[in-house]
């Protein structure tokens, strides 16, 4: 993991992004976090124990699944698929969890809250709180109780309050900000599990480390069956937390093109739209300086997707300056796009995605067939799709009884 | 001495707080001005943003009821503007990072200078973050008022000897609005506040009645009365016989 330089505020920052913008009321707290994580991050017991729940509890390494079916019919480079959709809770969102979990037990945290959009993260971090046997409580933007009802209940079976988010336009971002309120109500005892690479230093940090674990697995696994470095790197992008995972280790590897896939919703030039990056300008909110959709006034805009985890107004700082500086791409997905990717893995791969993973599937579906079929498309499955079957079918006009 | 400094020399300070455009553009004058003829030493103005990650229900909604009536950062200059053909009050706005960084520090500071805005007052700019605007708000004679919380603890010293103005000390944790109990660390953090710097200091977040301005003014140089102030507005209940009280009980 990589080494941070305590003395220097710069350390906060990816380029100009990053930082920690955050009331007073959690400043201590924040850097009793960054200390913790410090003291912990390359600490041999540590690492031991995150290895090992890894491994037997949310069934690492993941797979790197060759898309023969996909790769013939598209007729292009050779598609891969890391399949994060396999792992224990079906999403990527474990494998930081349990890192932020280990380090909140070692700090003598006994109580768990965090922010979950589409329930991915709520229903991992609800997860890990009974397994460590502690408190949890979840929030969630009233919209994605209302589409994502089956995580709600998995939520709350595994022992967490869910706490419906009824301000603001009631998805993620409000989300956020309902945990960092309530967060500012007690500390004592309470860790901020939070969900996506974004938010106020050491949480991108965090994140990315945690998440890094898909990209090392994935560089090893295609250099055992290729021999070789994937050409493109796709992966789907909210606030961004599987695809700067599914970045992480290639960030060096100049010749590997990495692709982030934005929520367009209904197209990057409406107002219903999640495309952060392409659309979005610099600001400061929710702890960092990134890329944002605003006005010209600043106010944070009503972002729009089909995806609960990909409507999301900012993004990581990260990317944000991997975006800048040119190093990623980013590219927009809308709804249409993204559900036509949700049936067409289906049937041809036989693998129900989920809708926010289906963003990335879209875009490989376009660029597989422009590149040569020596090449080599590594695209993250960052969940599985069954939280999505009951809406999926609903936008198909097909009422399904949950 | 610091203007805003100078306030408090012989008096304990009622700084009140009204959001900006809440319900509309001539109330908001009205109010200031209401509440500068009644006991207000200071005005606080919050500039609404759409996400007040500090602020609880009766803020919020303050913000959307602004919002609706069309408030945008220079609707809030315009009010100032109406307000200062009247009175010289000083003004201190309150409002998030994102507003100032959006219209460029300096350019917001300068506007600030020009309508004699006196502090700014941003509660997710701490310490750390602050230098970008600081340069700005050094130039143009604006104090970048810092908050010190219950947890801030070793923070304290550092916060205190860059403070300017006053300082906003968070009687509690959470949100504002109105509570019944404060911090056991108020009077202990006070303390140390005094130890290192003589920018006076005042209380807020959840004073509501008068007997607890009273107490809390004991314990400090001035109080803040955010949420109250802004339900009353709210209710159309008056506010000039509230800030009296308070100013008198202080």
């Amino acid at each position: 993991m990589k080494e941070m330089q305590e003395t220097d505020p710069k350390s906060r920052y990816y380029g100009e992004f990053g930082g920690q913008f955050i009331p007073e009321t959690l400043m201590t707290e924040l850097n009793k976090v960054s200390e913790a994580y410090d003291k912990y991050k390359n600490n041999p017991a540590f690492l031991e124990e995150l290895q090992i729940l890894l491994n037997d509890y949310a069934n690492r390494p993941s797979l790197l699944y060759y898309a023969k079916n996909m790769t013939e019919d598209l007729g292009g480079a050779k598609i891969y698929f890391k399949r994060e959709d396999l792992n224990h809770t079906g999403a990527h969102k474990i494998n930081n969890v349990i890192g932020q979990a280990l380090i909140a037990k070692r700090m003598g945290k006994t109580r768990l809250i965090a922010e979950t959009g589409a329930g991915q993260h709520g229903v991992a971090t609800a997860t890990i709180a009974a397994l460590f046997g502690m408190e949890c409580e979840i929030y969630m933007g009233k919209m994605d109780t209302d589409r994502q009802k089956l995580n709600v209940y998995r939520m709350e079976l595994l022992g967490a309050k869910v706490h419906p988010v009824t301000t603001g336009s009631m998805v993620l971002k409000d989300a956020v900000n309902a945990t960092l309120q309530a967060w500012t109500q007690r500390v004592d005892d309470t860790f901020y599990v939070l969900g996506s690479a974004v938010g106020p230093y050491p949480f991108p940090e965090m994140v990315h480390d945690f998440q890094s674990v898909i990209s090392k697995e994935s560089k090893q696994q295609i250099l055992d069956v290729e021999g070789r470095l994937p050409d493109t790197v796709v992966a789907c992008v909210g606030g961004g937390s599987n695809a700067i995972g599914s970045f992480a280790e290639y960030i060096d590897d100049e010749n590997v093109q990495l692709i982030g896939c934005e929520a367009a919703g209904k197209g990057v030039d409406t107002d219903q739209t999640a495309a952060t990056i392409e659309r979005g300008s610099t600001g400061i909110f929710h702890g960092m300086k990134s890329l944002f959709l605003q006005n010209n006034d600043g106010q944070i805009d009503k972002v729009y997707s089909i995806s609960a985890g990909l409507d999301y107004p900012g993004v990581g700082p990260e990317h944000a300056h991997l975006a800048i500086t040119k190093r990623a791409q980013y590219v927009g997905i809308t709804d249409d796009e993204a559900v036509d990717a949700f049936e067409y893995i289906a049937k041809t791969e036989g693998i129900i995605a989920a809708i926010e993973s289906c963003h990335a599937v879209a875009y490989v579906e376009k660029l597989a067939p422009t590149m040569s079929k020596d090449k080599i498309i590594i695209c993250t499955l960052s969940g599985r799709g069954d939280k999505d079957v009951a809406s999926i079918a609903k936008y198909r006009g097909r009422d399904i009884d949950e | 001495m610091n203007k805003l400094q100078k306030i408090f020399e012989n008096k304990k300070v009622f700084i009140p707080f009204v959001v900006a455009n809440d319900p509309d553009f001539n109330t908001t004058v009205q109010n200031v001005l209401t509440l500068a003829d009644n006991g207000a030493d200071i005005v606080e103005l919050g500039i609404p943003f759409s996400d007040p990650v500090a602020d609880g229900p009766v803020i919020q909604a303050a913000d959307l009821r602004a919002f609706e009536a069309g408030v945008n950062v220079n609707v809030v200059f315009d009010i100032v503007e109406k307000v200062r053909e009247s009175t010289n009050v000083p003004i201190v706005f309150l409002t998030y990072t994102n507003i100032a960084f959006k219209f460029g520090y300096e350019a917001f500071c300068k506007k600030c200078h020009e309508l004699n805005i006196s502090g700014l007052v941003i509660p997710d700019l701490p310490l750390e973050e602050q230098g970008d605007l600081k340069k700005y708000t050094d130039q143009y004679d604006i104090s970048l008022i810092q908050l010190v919380a219950p947890t801030s603890d070793e923070r304290i010293t550092k916060i205190a000897k860059a403070a300017q103005g006053f300082i906003y000390m968070v009687s509690s944790m959470g949100v504002t609005g109105k509570r019944e109990d404060f911090s056991n660390e108020l009077s202990p953090t006070i303390k140390r506040i005094k130890e290192v710097t003589d920018v006076p200091v005042a209380i807020g977040f959840g004073i509501h009645s008068v007997q607890q301005a009273q107490d809390l003014s004991g314990l400090a140089d001035g109080i803040i009365i955010g949420s109250a102030v802004v339900e009353l507005v709210n209710k159309g209940e008056d506010l000039a016989k509230y800030a009296n009280e308070i100013s008198a009980a202080i």
